[in-house]
């Protein structure tokens, strides 16, 4: 019976997550900022599948609230086993990158937020020796395209984070998984035209809980690390001409 | 975000083009119908109506799937709330193991609570237990300004009944407030009995009535003359845990899963036709031995025989069928489904499976069942000829006071509607003052012209 704590608990893939490690009969403790909503999903897991689940109130850009929710997380849920980094801010209006103020969001929200809360997380398990650290990024993250480039960007930053603590948390048998997702089919998906390998946030979360041992980079689903492959291969002045 | 796609019902017959939300939580459902106000929404769950109930042609939808969780339960009574989207199958897997069974259930559980209150829906118990309708507590339903209103049996009792049954036009049913009963184990005692002949079948369910829990006949359509209506009735209870055999009685809230098949493609149309109909129910009804007592079955096999195959209404082909049900009052049911046999027998539209049932009162407004018998028909699609058919056996059913089941209708007329549920004008002045805008409607409210 494992303790985790999910940050950022109401997005769809964190939702189905959830349920993975509940229907484990681990004990969970959910934190988001729609206190109603994060109270529903606890209400539903628990009786759902019995095990205890608690939530917490947690404003992602509330950067002063962060060292008192980690101390009050740790006092409940001593000893942690696993965090997931789930908070997200989905982008996906047409011209948010050329917004400069929500362009700032959206890095803040995807990746300032992770380093605020991570970086003491990282602290706690480097003395801990054990556990792990899940980070859900994006292949968007894989390259820069005009069409959602600040959310790629913080994205990709966030997968740049994660592998710096991967190879520091390595040698003190700590597990820290990046995964890139690419398109799942939620309310940010919904009635998209041209999209393609749209998995469920069932089967993500079905592969996150399988690979929760195995540190790394790992792509939802697996076809993605070719296709990013190869975008990453096209040279940018071919790239720039594209409409990708 | 939205989606627009060509819908159908479950029968395949009915099919529409709607724009599709799918929202992940109730506060964005709310939003959704509050600021599309020029369009009119229905609810849809899993889509398993047989007809036009979940369909809205170029207007809106509100898929309840992700709608799906639960609120609260309260072990002492039963009494479970949970997300108007969560599927019978979620509520048995969870409760059975702990000793709960659903209070009422149709014959598929692959059906959203949301959508089974709204077609207030009945099972093999309703001579016992009254439809589903009669365990519900109270209810939350999403008005068109975005507004939650709960209701009950004794909090505006007017809306919930006008709601229960009301086929989703009061508004998006959201909440669903509902006793579930307490279970021993997971299985049934049944016992089967053959029935020579339609009275037969009436008068010895109507004998065991008090006897049995639950309580059904499949009967022979095709079948004629003195053994016109010959069934198996297939009758039981709820299996106490000393029924059980030692190896069942070790762990007897678990049931064994049934591993499913899917059905990917359409059968060729010819697959099922008289011939082929009338071979299968001679071999089924005529080497079977008259009794047989005290089967102990699960209670997957017994409620949902036909889930173990999925898609198995492809089965009638990309033509689709039709599903029609009735109910005649106690007083004429022999003499009218008498008649109703003879006449589809005259007409040579041959029904695949008719299922019998005994009903006990009902609820009123457009709830469907009423005190007598209710006999289930499938027609595969054959054309206008079974249409016509289908009409003759409408005023059939008029003129013995009975009435057909909306959440199976695909093709029933305005005029025939109103004779068959003389509580239509009560229900349509409270629908006309819980929206008065029309924000709810269907292809089947603009067919049966609810909202005229």
């Amino acid at each position: 019976m494992s303790r985790i704590l999910i940050l950022g608990a109401t997005s769809p893939i964190a939702r189905t997550l959830a349920w993975e490690f509940a229907g484990c009969g681990d004990e969970l403790y959910l934190a988001g900022r729609d206190r109603e909503e994060i109270q529903r999903l606890a209400a539903d897991i628990t009786i759902r599948f019995g095990t205890a689940c608690q939530t917490h109130y947690l404003n992602a850009l509330d950067f002063q609230s962060h060292p008192a929710f980690i101390e009050s997380v740790l006092a409940q849920l001593e000893p942690l086993d696993g965090v997931v980094f789930a908070i997200g801010h989905t982008g996906d209006q047409p011209g948010e990158s050329m917004d400069p103020a929500l362009a700032l969001r959206i890095v803040e929200i995807n990746y300032t937020s992770a380093v605020s809360l991570l970086a003491p997380l990282a602290n706690y398990f480097e003395e801990q020796g054990r556990g792990f650290l899940m980070g859900i990024s994006s292949v968007a993250g894989d390259r820069g395209r005009r069409s959602n480039y600040a959310y790629g960007a913080s994205k990709g930053a966030l997968s740049l984070y994660l592998e710096g603590l991967r190879h520091r948390l390595d040698r003190h048998g700590v597990i820290v998984l990046t995964l890139k997702v690419g398109f799942v089919d939620t309310s940010m998906t919904y009635g998209k035209k041209g999209l393609f390998l749209v998995a469920s946030p069932e089967k993500v979360a079905r592969l996150a809980y399988a690979i929760r041992g195995k540190p790394g980079v790992h792509y939802f689903p697996r076809f993605w690390r070719f296709i990013m492959l190869m975008i990453r291969f096209i040279p940018e002045r071919l790239f720039n001409r594209m409409d990708l | 975000m939205f989606v627009e796609r060509k819908l159908n019902g479950w029968g395949r017959y009915s099919s529409s083009w709607g724009r599709v939300y799918r929202p992940e939580k109730l506060a964005l459902a709310a939003s959704i119908i509050k600021f599309q106000e020029e369009l009119s929404f229905v609810g849809r769950g899993q889509g398993r109506s047989y007809g036009d109930a979940a369909l809205n042609l170029d207007q809106g939808l509100v898929l309840t799937q992700r709608l799906n969780r639960f609120l609260s339960f309260d072990p002492a009574t039963g009494c479970l709330e949970c997300e108007a989207g969560v599927t019978l199958e979620e509520i048995l897997t969870v409760f059975v193991p702990r000793g709960w069974f659903l209070p009422v259930t149709p014959g598929t559980k692959f059906a959203s609570i949301g959508g089974c209150v709204a077609c207030d829906v009945h099972g093999k118990n309703h001579h016992k237990d009254g439809s589903l309708g009669n365990s519900i507590e109270a209810i939350e339903v999403l008005q068109g300004q975005g507004e939650v209103v709960r209701c009950s049996p004794v909090e505006q009792p007017e809306f919930f009944w006008a709601t229960v049954g009301g086929m989703g036009l009061t508004g998006l049913i959201v909440a669903v407030k509902l006793r579930l009963r307490p279970i021993e184990t997971a299985y049934i005692k049944v016992d089967y009995e053959r029935a020579g002949n339609l009275e037969e079948a009436v008068g010895l369910m109507e004998e065991g009535a008090a006897g049995y829990d639950y309580s059904v006949a499949w009967m022979d359509c095709v079948a004629g003359g003195s053994s016109l209506g010959r069934s198996l009735l297939i009758r039981g209870n709820h299996a106490g845990r000393s029924e059980l055999r030692p190896g069942l009685a070790a762990s007897p809230l678990n049931a064994p899963s049934r591993s499913s098949i899917n059905l990917p493609v359409d059968l060729p149309a010819f697959t099922l036709n008289p011939l082929s109909l009338r071979v299968f129910n001679g071999l089924y009804f005529g080497h079977s031995s008259r009794v047989k007592n005290s089967v102990v079955l699960d209670y997957d096999r017994f409620f949902y025989p036909l889930d173990t195959v999925r898609q198995w209404n492809r089965m009638y082909g990309s033509r689709g069928f039709l599903q029609y049900q009735c109910v005649i009052p106690a007083e004429n049911s022999l003499a009218g489904l008498t008649a109703i046999l003879k006449q589809l027998h005259r007409n040579r539209c041959t029904s695949f499976l008719g299922v019998l049932k005994r009903f006990g009162r009902g609820n009123g407004y457009l709830s469907f069942p009423l005190e007598g018998f209710t006999l289930s028909l499938d027609f595969p699609m054959r054309g206008d000829r079974l249409l016509t058919c289908l009409e003759q056996v409408d005023d059939l059913v008029i003129r013995h006071g009975g009435r057909v089941y909306l959440a199976k209708d695909a093709r029933l007329s305005p005029r025939s509607f109103r004779q068959m549920y003389p509580d239509f004008p009560r229900w349509q002045q409270i629908k006309r003052e819980v929206d008065p805008s029309d924000r709810f409607s269907s292809d089947l409210s603009r067919r049966l012209e609810l909202t005229a």
